[in-house]
């Protein structure tokens, strides 16, 4: 049972991260396709735990902790840059 | 024991004149003079002995190694030419004392001088080749410093470096041929050598080993053609050429020459090779030295036209022609220091060396006109001095040898010639500077010179008068010693004596003197034949042709290295396409015998967003921000890769390296033009993208033949030891810490070293700062939008206890310093962000720079404590400890390694990114300060 479930779970999130992949690609504003790599970061947390969870081992969840924590960071980094072209001042 | 001191003396005497001061010139010369008299003592004291036939050895291990001893022996060769370098020597320091100015550094002279003396008393007395060898350099360098004593003088400089550049070749040369000699023997001790002569010249390396050898020594003794340098080495000092030129320097290529004689000489190779080199170079020389108009130039070319006597004499298939080269050595450094001597005091005294200016001196200086007179007529072989009987031993010599079959003639003919030529510019010598009318418009009044000065030409001259007189009685038993030395035999019966009777010899000696005065009456003709040849300057050419080759080696470096770094990867890749590409065609098939793992969508989707990112990055890299982006799936989709097939901390390395990397790339963008426009050309671009194709294809069909394969890895051993012998659970972090700890340190010095580069490059660099986005768009006002302060002020305290639990379990599972101080370093920039420079800097009061070098300093400490208990370095310790309230846990000093790591990563991290981050100046507009801008 468990197993369907995150078969399931698993393809939506991939498709999810091939058409989050995709507005990255087109864009077509710069915003956009920031939004669209940090969705990814997102969708890839969600692939990790559920993988961790198919595997059974939770070394996984530390992965997508990290992920979820220091991803965003990048994103963080890129919007700065658009606002004051300077990152840190 | 003593053997060694005759050359630690003199060694210990470079040091002495420098003790006292350039104004006390006579304590200097004497206390310079102490220690090389009390050397020359010990070989006196020696003396008896090794005439009777005793050879002298000491020695001690050096580099054993190399093979390399530091050993000495005193035979007969040693003992003629320590008797040679000493006593002249200290003439040489008395003389000197006299000849330079007020001006001149006198212990610094004194100092090259007995430098000098020094090695080449270790050239003479060295008892291994290696040890020879070093001495012969050290003589090729200190010489470079007596020649170029007068440093102001663009001459001397000059002349320094070509000396130093040819000598310094041909001992390279030598050292290779040493080594070939050593490699046939099995040994470098000089007795073994000497004694393996059917070994050596049985092997094939024989031909190379003597070729190597000669050249060496024909450099040194300024043979035909590499004589050229010994003209110029006259910008020296008088007494320096007098001491070079006369009795050391250039006859250390004789003396190899009679050292290896008894195992190289013998050959029909050797005989031909030193035979006519030396003819040629004794017949050339004298040529040009009796058309040479320098008092100094004159006597160089004589002493090169000298040296190819001898060199001949060693050459030739005759045992009593050794030892009247020998005889020679002895007989040419006497008159020729004198006469060196001489031209110093007529340079002093008139100011001039010219001998178109020079005349009639024989009445303003007569005692020094005697003498040089004596001198010359000796060098020209006049009978009742000693230049006249070895030129009679040698005139002899060379009607006995064999060379050259039918034309066996032209032997005696040609060293007629060369004596001829000899006695021609000995005779200009002293006829047009001594006599003649009373020169005019000398640059000094011509006058006898200090009595100091002239006495070491007054014993030099003597010396060869009582040799010409009754040579039986005062060099029998050193030529006798020297030659059982050079030939390992018994002297050959041999007469020495003035008078022979009448023979062939006598008349080629009278033919010589006679046609030397008669060419010397022709001599007008002479010069106006030579005129017609262009002048020649060896100088010149010896630069340009230096010159030359510094052009090409320039023009080749900036060919292959000329700053594109594109250029680099392009050697590069090339290089690694054809090794690994043709290390591919050998396979029989791509693929395996292993069985590839099952495909799901899942990896296929994940590949195909991996390429396609790539292709972005590559694509699209003319729109930096997006190609940025697309960089930043690539980091990601390889971090799951990671975390898909089972190596959760290379994936959580590589999330936290991405994180970094965008950061300072975004950092450098700012600074960077907007735009970027297009600099490549078509050709170029399908030029790298087939490279980049054909490498990118190598690489993958290597990586999937090496996967299809079963192979036995390294990794086996470190899975089974890493518990036992690093107590870790966690394979990677062991392997790190403790295994291959020795290069993690090295890492994390580098990692170190460059980030304290890069914060002094950037200390005070100001650089130019775009005030719109690429679209135009002015910069928002808003530094510090509050959302992001807020959101990232309470991530810190979660990310630093996330950090710190990293770091604690990292040596069992996953996790460990390296991860830990990148995690710690992104919240602390992530603060520098959401807050500024400014704000961060007065909450952290600490500096990055103290912070990573400790680390450094914690990891060199933990590697070197294991010394303490005896172990090598880096040896970890580890046990288990129980700990109230936690429990059972592992401590291992491989802890304290990675704490060293992870200070190390975030110090130099955060010095990085701040100080990139500070570059920019306080004035750029926004909220806080607008007030002041408008």
């Amino acid at each position: 049972m468990i197993d369907t479930a995150l078969w399931i779970a698993l393809a939506l999130f991939c498709a999810a991260i091939v058409l989050n992949f995709y507005r990255a690609l087109v864009g077509p504003s710069l915003p956009d396709r920031v939004l669209a790599v940090d969705t990814m970061y997102m969708n890839s947390i969600a692939l990790i735990v559920l993988f961790g969870i198919w595997v059974n081992n939770k070394d996984y969840f530390e992965a997508a902790l990290l992920i979820a924590m220091l991803g965003f960071v990048s994103t963080i980094a890129i919007c700065k840059y658009l606002l004051r072209g300077d990152i840190i001042e | 024991m003593s053997l060694p001191l005759i050359v630690l003396l003199p060694l210990l005497g470079s040091l002495v004149p420098l003790l006292s001061s350039n104004r006390q010139r006579n304590l200097n010369a004497w206390s310079t003079a102490l220690l090389p008299a009390i050397a020359l003592g010990i070989v006196i004291a020696h003396a008896p002995g090794v005439v009777a036939g005793e050879v002298y050895h000491s020695s001690m291990s050096w580099v054993p190694q190399l093979g390399l001893d530091l050993a000495f022996r005193l035979d007969g060769l040693s003992l003629l030419f320590l008797l040679l370098i000493l006593g002249i020597g200290l003439l040489i320091i008395l003389y000197a004392r006299y000849y330079l100015a007020p001006e001149d550094s006198m212990p610094r002279f004194y100092a090259y001088l007995m430098l000098f003396m020094t090695s080449m008393i270790g050239i003479v007395m060295a008892d291994n080749l290696l040890l020879l060898w070093v001495f012969w350099e050290l003589t090729s360098l200190s010489s470079f410093l007596l020649i170029g004593y007068w440093y102001q003088q663009s001459e001397a400089r000059r002349g320094a470096r070509m000396a130093l550049a040819v000598t310094g070749m041909g001992g390279l040369a030598m050292l290779a041929g040493f080594l070939l000699i050593g490699h046939i023997v099995g040994t470098y001790d000089m007795q073994t050598v000497l004694d393996s002569r059917d070994l050596i010249q049985a092997d094939p390396r024989y031909l190379p080993a003597l070729l190597l050898v000669l050249l060496g020594a024909f450099t040194k003794s300024a043979q035909f053609p590499f004589h050229f340098w010994l003209p110029h080495a006259m910008a020296a000092p008088t007494p320096v050429s007098a001491f070079l030129h006369s009795a050391t320097m250039v006859k250390a290529g004789v003396f190899l020459l009679a050292r290896l004689h008894p195992a190289l000489a013998g050959s029909q190779l050797w005989l031909y090779i030193v035979t006519l080199t030396g003819l040629v170079t004794m017949i050339y020389a004298a040529y040009f030295a009796l058309l040479k108009y320098d008092l100094k130039g004159v006597l160089a070319f004589s002493t090169v036209s000298h040296l190819g006597l001898i060199t001949m004499l060693f050459g030739l298939d005759s045992k009593l022609a050794v030892v009247a080269g020998l005889f020679h050595i002895i007989n040419h450094a006497t008159f020729k220091a004198a006469l060196f001597m001489s031209s110093g005091i007529i340079d002093h005294e008139t100011g001039t060396r010219d001998i178109r200016k020079l005349s009639g001196l024989r009445r303003s200086m007569p005692m020094t006109a005697a003498l040089a007179g004596l001198a010359a007529a000796s060098m020209a072989g006049v009978p009742l001095l000693n230049g006249f009987i070895s030129k009679e031993m040698m005139l002899t010599e060379t009607l006995e040898s064999g060379l050259l079959g039918g034309l066996a003639w032209l032997i005696p003919v040609l060293a007629t010639l060369g004596s001829v030529l000899s006695v021609a510019y000995s005779l200009r010598l002293i006829r047009n500077v001594f006599f003649g009318p009373e020169a005019k418009e000398l640059p000094k009044t011509p006058h006898e010179a200090p009595f100091p000065m002239r006495l070491p030409m007054l014993i030099l001259v003597g010396l060869c008068i009582v040799i010409g007189l009754i040579p039986a009685v005062i060099v029998s038993g050193l030529l006798d010693a020297a030659a059982r030395a050079t030939i390992l035999a018994p002297r050959p019966e041999l007469q020495l004596s003035i008078w022979h009777g009448f023979n062939l010899p006598l008349l080629m000696s009278a033919i010589a003197l006679a046609g030397g005065v008669g060419i010397y009456t022709v001599r007008r003709n002479l010069f106006n034949f030579q005129r017609q040849f262009p002048q020649r300057n060896a100088l010149m050419i010896f630069e340009h042709s230096v010159r030359r080759l510094l052009q090409w080696t320039q023009v080749t470096i900036d060919r292959l290295e000329n700053g594109s770094l594109q250029r680099y990867m392009l050697w590069l890749i090339v290089a690694v396409l054809f090794l690994t590409g043709s290390g591919l065609l050998d396979l029989d098939q791509l693929q395996g015998s292993r069985q590839p793992q099952p495909l799901d969508g899942l990896l296929l989707a994940g590949a195909g967003i991996t390429i396609l990112a790539g292709l972005g990055t590559a694509i699209l890299h003319r729109r930096r921000l997006v190609s940025l982006m697309m960089l930043s799936v690539v980091g990601l989709m390889v971090s799951l890769a990671f975390a898909r097939f089972s190596a959760p901390d290379l994936a959580l390395t590589q999330l936290a390296v991405e994180v970094v990397t965008v950061i300072l790339l975004m950092l450098a963008l700012f600074f960077l033009p907007q735009r970027t426009p297009k600099e490549s050309s078509g050709a170029r671009v399908v030029r790298d993208v087939l490279l980049a194709a054909g490498f990118g294809g190598v690489v993958a069909s290597l990586n999937y033949a090496l996967l299809t394969r079963p192979m036995d890895s390294i990794s086996g051993f470190f899975l089974d030891n890493s518990v036992s012998g690093g107590g870790g659970h966690n394979v990677v972090n062991v392997i790190l810490v403790d295994f291959r700890g020795f290069d993690t340190l090295g890492e994390i010095t580098v990692l170190c070293i460059a980030a304290i580069g890069i914060y002094k490059l950037l200390n005070r660099l100001r650089l130019f700062m775009p005030s719109s986005d690429s679209e135009g768009r002015p910069w928002s006002r808003d530094l510090h939008p509050m959302l992001l302060a807020t959101v990232s002020q309470s991530l810190l305290p979660l990310a630093l206890l996330v950090s710190v639990f990293i770091f604690l379990r990292g040596h069992n599972e996953p996790g460990g310093g390296f991860i830990a101080g990148l995690v710690t370093a992104v919240a602390l920039i992530l603060l520098y962000i959401a807050r500024g420079v400014d704000w961060a800097q007065q909450r952290l009061s600490f500096q990055y720079q103290p912070i990573a070098v400790t680390g450094v300093a914690i990891a060199t400490l933990t590697g070197l404590g294991s010394w303490l208990f005896g172990h090598n370095f880096l040896t970890s310790a580890f046990g288990h400890f129980s700990i109230p309230y936690i429990g059972e846990i592992e401590l291992a000093t491989a802890m304290l390694f990675d704490l060293g790591v992870y200070l190390t990563v975030v110090g130099a991290t955060l010095m990085i990114l701040a100080n990139l981050g500070k570059l920019t100046t306080r004035h750029r507009p926004s909220k806080e300060n607008e007030k002041e801008t408008v």
